[in-house]
């Protein structure tokens, strides 16, 4: 028996259970974690990547009065974050119950709120109702912040100025986008129709075109902040020193990712014209980011510092790839969503490992030579450094390849060429952290010695994943491609794109001059403005032939088998041609 | 003989009385004849009736007044020729001022106040307050809702000074006599001049008359409707008509304050929502802009103003004043999707606040301050009350899983279903700003693990610390306050405070009330609230059912959407 809700909910109960058993919490947690991991396993397996959609749908009615469902549902989109979700989670719980720091201070609270903190993640990526998706977003928050200031990093005073400079920074962003999302849902309902948040009915009803610019605006800022972005990026430093590494490596490695999910997944399907209006502002934002954080991770010297700055490059990265519009760009995009996500597990494991044979600190200056007495570090090590730098052969240059070849296509050749520096720097910064610590010289205070027993075991899983994943991205992309092809195309008609290439079939002439002008559409809906005036199917997320009745792809132009979604004939859709 | 005595009697039989609907005036019944029987009760010497049977008493009435608003549930009409609504908006406002009066008298069991004021007095006046409370939001008449406004605003004077030795008590109760008469006098003004340009008392007839007689741009009437949004804004402590209430809030008796904070909320903003949606709505495009910017001043000027308080009475006073602020949303667009979500939202500030006040007697009973940090560590000391402090803290922020998420969100989605989405704005800018001091509140309760800033702060703060987390000792913990008070001089500064209000607390208040020597030969030792080892069983028992509450009814807020609903019954003018 396969229900949603109990993956969303097991992660709490588990963590209920873990209070009760004071202090054995951990036998509780741990074990608990892994049938997450498993569960989440056999969602992914179950998923069926022919039928595409939502699958496994749960749909309740939440608060009634307010329009809120309860409704969950698989996609192509969130069923590999979903196993990111409880790999990163397992790999923390597993880390902290080896730590006698949490096992001696009210361990049940802290897997406890571990649990909350899961809970919210995969219910921000299994919600299928924009409100759930806002309520569990901005949830997700508040057991970080419990964990940073009960069992974080840091002086302690320092550390409640730190943390909540994080979470009101990040606050700011998520109430911004509450009061969005509650704009789009109140605005695409038609005058006197019941109001509903559901995605698909948004999606279907369209947010009038005139409100998407600062609808996406709030959306934009609430993802970036919390990815972080550049000129955004203020809690990031004091945030990543005042949580405990195993924390960290959950909320660097997935939480982030909800909000790359959250573009890709609400703005580009709710928001087409929005997106298209303002998406060259953010993906400017992003290549800033990409730039300014490698530089700057470069140039630090601590290394808790390095991966708090490359992951900002990272996920500009994923930026990118997220609003390309492309299947290819989105794909890539969630693809690499996983495997930075599979990365900075390992990588926060790392820091502590060396710290922890540096007398404690995290600082540069005090490392090296840690691989005099510990190769098999060092080998773990490199294979986390290159898939960190995105060495062709990972799957990280997989994702990496995708998004700069959507940018190229979807947005402009110089623009993919300038982010492409980004990778360069990459190497720059993850070389050089790999050298200076466990090459060189021996560090003062460095006390070379190999892993003990259980840092090995938590280090070669990760790792072990990584290699796997760099043999075999495919398995990613090809249950994500259709899904993030669906996701992409309605902005991608709203940027006029399908009309310019294909401009003689017939059957998208229809929906392509509807979108360019709104008036234009020979078959459009008296009144209906842009992307409103294409009806969608709300089966397949397609735009309709208004005279054939049947779905189109908006890439090909061919109709499209209403139930799947797939073409009906055999030609390749553009830009899945691998 | 006979003939003369009767002959005036006659004459009263042959007057016309209104028609008494006695069952559905039993709540405000209850109420009084309550008041007269605890009053009555608390006149018996023997401790345990005084100190035990007064409370159960009152308690019971609260109790006994929100069962009979359940029974009269669904009666429809209005009580007493019109004066009073029978209606779910009048049924929801009683149960809510009946159920924060069962709290507060909880709260009021071993508080100095009850024991200075003696507690027949004491529960008594509270009892007063709840039947002027309900009266004042069942009004539906200019006359008797002014008539609800003085029974309930002058036993509260009176409570707030209760704790009789103390100088910022007898100050709270001034200074809210003088302000709240000024506003009341302001309502009152306001209440003439509507009269004056209507003709009329009556809600609906006044409705009537603006809607027929074409009356939304008469100067008069507009000026009456200023006047009495400002008097009713001075009761719901909506800014700039604020200033009174840290004060008062910090300076009452904190039973006093939680039922203050919540029961008069509830009471004034069901009777703004009466005044406005029952007899105005025809000048709403007057007085809708005008609220709206009170509204928005509120809740940045309490969010604001909450970010600097040492106190904590003194932070929730001013997020109370946010909280009014974000009340007023519901009031503003004029709809019943509005009325409801202000509803909505009022009962679960009341439930949120109680989480938070109960909290702060617990702490104040064994720490004999409502310092904030006399919260430090409290995860540790005691864990229900910080985690039930926790949640309502949270709720008041408005996180997902509380009700005041549900509540906010359904003020938002009414204020831009009427075209309000800049106030929607305003509110959660509130709350952002909000963020920043609840969290630093509950960043206190919590904080643990890392390392010290100075070695020396360590060694101190570990013994006062880790003794208070031992055995919950509440001295140990004020020893450990006082220590730190030498180190730094921030806290020294506070430390500076605790000491002239205890010197306050001598003999130089006896003169200030003349009374007070007979008191003081009644209970001769209890000047200071001394710190109490015990903890504060019924505190921490209202805190947790509370804080149960928060999070219940956050994840499933549909049973409480559902009675909320029933509003739109009492406003049918409205869309």
């Amino acid at each position: 028996m396969l229900h949603l809700s109990i993956l969303l909910w097991l992660p709490v109960v588990v963590g209920l259970l873990g209070l009760a058993a004071g202090r054995h919490a951990r036998l509780v947690a741990v074990p608990g974690s892994l049938a997450i991991l498993a569960l989440s396993v056999a969602f992914l397996l179950d998923f069926d990547r022919d039928a595409g959609g939502l699958q496994r749908v749960t749909s309740d009615e939440w608060i009634g009065a307010l329009g809120v469902d309860y409704s969950l549902a698989t996609t192509g989109l969130n069923v590999w974050l979903l196993l990111l979700t409880t790999v990163g989670f397992a790999f923390a719980i597993v880390w902290s119950a080896t730590q006698d720091r949490v096992q001696d201070d009210r361990p049940g609270a802290y897997y406890l709120l571990l649990g909350i903190g899961q809970t919210s993640v995969l219910g921000a990526f299994l919600a299928q109702d924009l409100l759930l998706f806002v309520g569990f977003f901005d949830l997700m928050l508040i057991p970080f912040f419990f964990l940073a200031i009960g069992w974080g990093d840091g002086e302690r005073q320092q550390r409640v100025s730190a943390v909540l400079k994080m979470v009101v920074y990040t606050l700011v962003g998520s109430l911004l986008m509450l009061i969005a999302a509650v704009a789009a849902g109140v605005l695409a309902t038609p005058q006197g129709g019941e109001i509903s948040f559901a995605l698909a009915d948004i999606a279907e009803r369209g947010v009038p075109e005139g409100s998407q610019g600062w609808i996406f605006a709030c959306f934009a800022a609430a993802f970036l902040v919390k990815m972080p972005a550049f000129p955004i990026h203020g809690w990031v430093r004091d945030g990543y020193k005042s949580m405990s590494l195993p924390v960290l490596a959950v909320f660097s490695g997935v939480l982030s990712k909800v909000a790359a999910y959250g573009f890709i997944a609400l703005a580009l399907p709710l928001l087409p014209e929005g997106v298209v209006d303002l998406r060259l502002v953010v993906l400017v934002v992003a290549v800033i980011s990409i730039l300014y954080a490698s530089v700057v991770a470069f140039t630090t010297t601590d290394i808790r510092l390095v991966l708090a700055y490359s992951s900002i490059a990272q996920l500009g990265f994923i930026t990118i790839g997220a609003l390309t519009l492309r299947e290819d760009g989105a794909a890539g995009a969630i693809l690499h969503s996983v495997n930075h996500g599979l990365v900075t597990l390992p990588a926060m494991l790392v820091v502590a490992i060396l710290a922890a044979r540096a007398g404690g600190s995290e600082d540069l200056r005090d490392m090296g030579g840690v691989a005099f007495r510990a190769p098999i570090f060092a080998a773990l090590f490199i294979v986390v450094t290159y898939a960190l730098l995105a060495m062709p052969g990972s799957a990280n240059f997989a994702g990496e390849f995708y998004i700069l070849r959507g940018a190229w296509e979807g947005v402009a050749p110089g623009f993919a060429i300038v982010a492409s520096l980004g990778v360069v720097l990459a190497s720059v910064y993850a070389l050089r952290l790999f050298i200076r610590t466990t090459h060189n010289r021996v560090g003062p205070k460095v006390d070379s010695r190999e892993l003990s027993p259980s840092e090995l075991g938590l280090l070669a899983v990760p790792v072990l994943v990584i290699v796997a994943l760099a043999l075999q991205p495919d398995v990613v992309l090809r249950d994500t491609d259709r899904a993030a092809g669906a996701a992409a195309h309605a902005a991608a008609i709203a940027d006029g794109r399908t009309g310019v290439r294909d401009e003689g079939a017939s059957a998208t002439t229809a929906a392509g001059g509807a979108t360019a002008g709104g008036a234009a559409g020979a078959g459009t809906a008296a009144g209906a403005a842009g992307a409103g005036g294409i009806e969608i199917d709300p089966t397949t997320g397609l735009p309709i032939d208004p005279t054939t009745g049947m779905p189109v792809d908006p890439s090909s132009g061919m109709p499209v088998d209403p139930t799947t979604g797939a073409p009906t004939d055999d030609l390749p859709t553009d830009g899945a041609g691998r | 003989m006979s003939a003369s005595i009767l002959a005036p009697l006659a004459a009263l039989a042959k007057l016309e009385t209104p028609d008494i609907d006695w069952a559905g005036l039993s709540p405000l019944l209850a109420l009084s004849v309550g008041a007269v029987a605890v009053l009555l009760l608390g006149l018996f010497r023997a401790r345990a009736v005084r100190e035990v049977l007064v409370p159960a008493l009152s308690f019971a009435v609260f109790v006994a007044s929100i069962g009979l608003a359940i029974w009269q549930w669904d009666e429809r009409g209005s009580l007493v020729g019109g004066a009073l609504a029978l209606d779910p908006l009048a049924m929801i406002g009683t149960i809510a001022v009946g159920a924060s009066g069962a709290a507060a008298a909880l709260l009021s069991i071993r508080s100095l106040a009850a024991r200075e004021a003696s507690h027949g007095e004491f529960h008594s006046l509270l009892l007063v307050t709840g039947a002027g409370m309900v009266l004042f939001l069942s009004a539906q008449n200019l006359v008797s809702s002014f008539l609800g406004l003085e029974l309930l605003s002058i036993p509260l004077y009176v409570l707030a000074a209760t704790e009789l030795r103390r100088r910022r008590s007898l100050e709270s109760g001034m200074k809210y006599l003088i302000i709240g008469s000024v506003g009341s006098a302001t309502l009152l003004y306001g209440y003439a001049l509507i009269f004056g340009a209507t003709g009329h008392l009556d809600y609906e007839a006044i409705a009537t008359a603006i809607r027929e007689d074409g009356l939304s741009d008469d100067a008069l009437l507009l000026g009456g409707i200023a006047m009495a949004l400002v008097g009713l804004a001075f009761k719901a402590s909506v800014a700039p008509f604020h200033q009174w209430t840290p004060d008062v809030y910090e300076g009452a008796p904190t039973s006093v304050t939680a039922f203050m904070a919540t029961a008069t909320k509830v009471a004034v903003l069901i009777a703004i929502v009466r005044l406005f949606d029952v007899a105005l709505p025809g000048a709403s495009g007057t007085w809708g802009p005008a609220v709206a910017v009170l509204a928005a001043i509120a809740m940045i000027v309490g969010n604001v103003g909450a970010l600097g308080q040492g106190s904590v009475k003194r932070l929730l006073a001013y997020s109370s004043i946010a909280q009014a602020g974000y009340l007023l949303v519901g009031v503003v667009v004029a709809t019943q999707l509005g009325a409801e979500a202000m509803v909505f939202y009022l009962l679960a500030y009341v439930v949120m606040s109680f989480a938070c006040f109960a909290a702060v007697v617990a702490v104040e009973e064994e720490t004999g301050t409502d310092d904030q940090q006399a919260f430090d560590g409290l995860g540790r000391r005691r864990p229900v009350v910080a985690v039930s402090l926790t949640l309502g803290l949270l709720g008041l922020a408005g996180v997902p899983a509380t009700v005041g998420f549900v509540g906010k969100l359904r003020l938002v989605e009414a204020a831009f279903d009427n075209g309000y989405g800049w106030l929607a704005l305003f509110l959660v800018i509130g709350s952002m700003i909000s963020f920043a001091y609840y969290l630093r509140l509950v960043a206190r309760m919590w904080l643990g693990g890392g390392q010290d800033a100075a070695v020396a702060a360590t060694t101190a703060d570990a013994a006062g610390d880790g003794e208070a987390d031992r055995d919950g000792d509440a001295d140990a913990a004020l020893v450990g306050g006082g220590a730190r008070a030498e180190r730094d001089p921030d806290v020294a500064t506070d430390g500076g405070d605790a000491v002239v209000v205890g010197g306050g607390r001598g003999p130089s208040t006896a003169v200030l009330v003349p009374g007070a020597t007979d008191v003081a030969t009644a209970i001769p030792d209890e000047v200071v609230p001394e710190p109490s080892s015990r903890p504060h069983v019924p505190a921490i028992l209202v805190a947790a059912a509370s804080a149960i509450a928060v999070v219940g009814l956050g994840v499933y807020p549909d049973p409480l959407m559902d009675t909320v609903g029933a509003v739109a019954d009492a406003l049918p003018d409205l869309f």
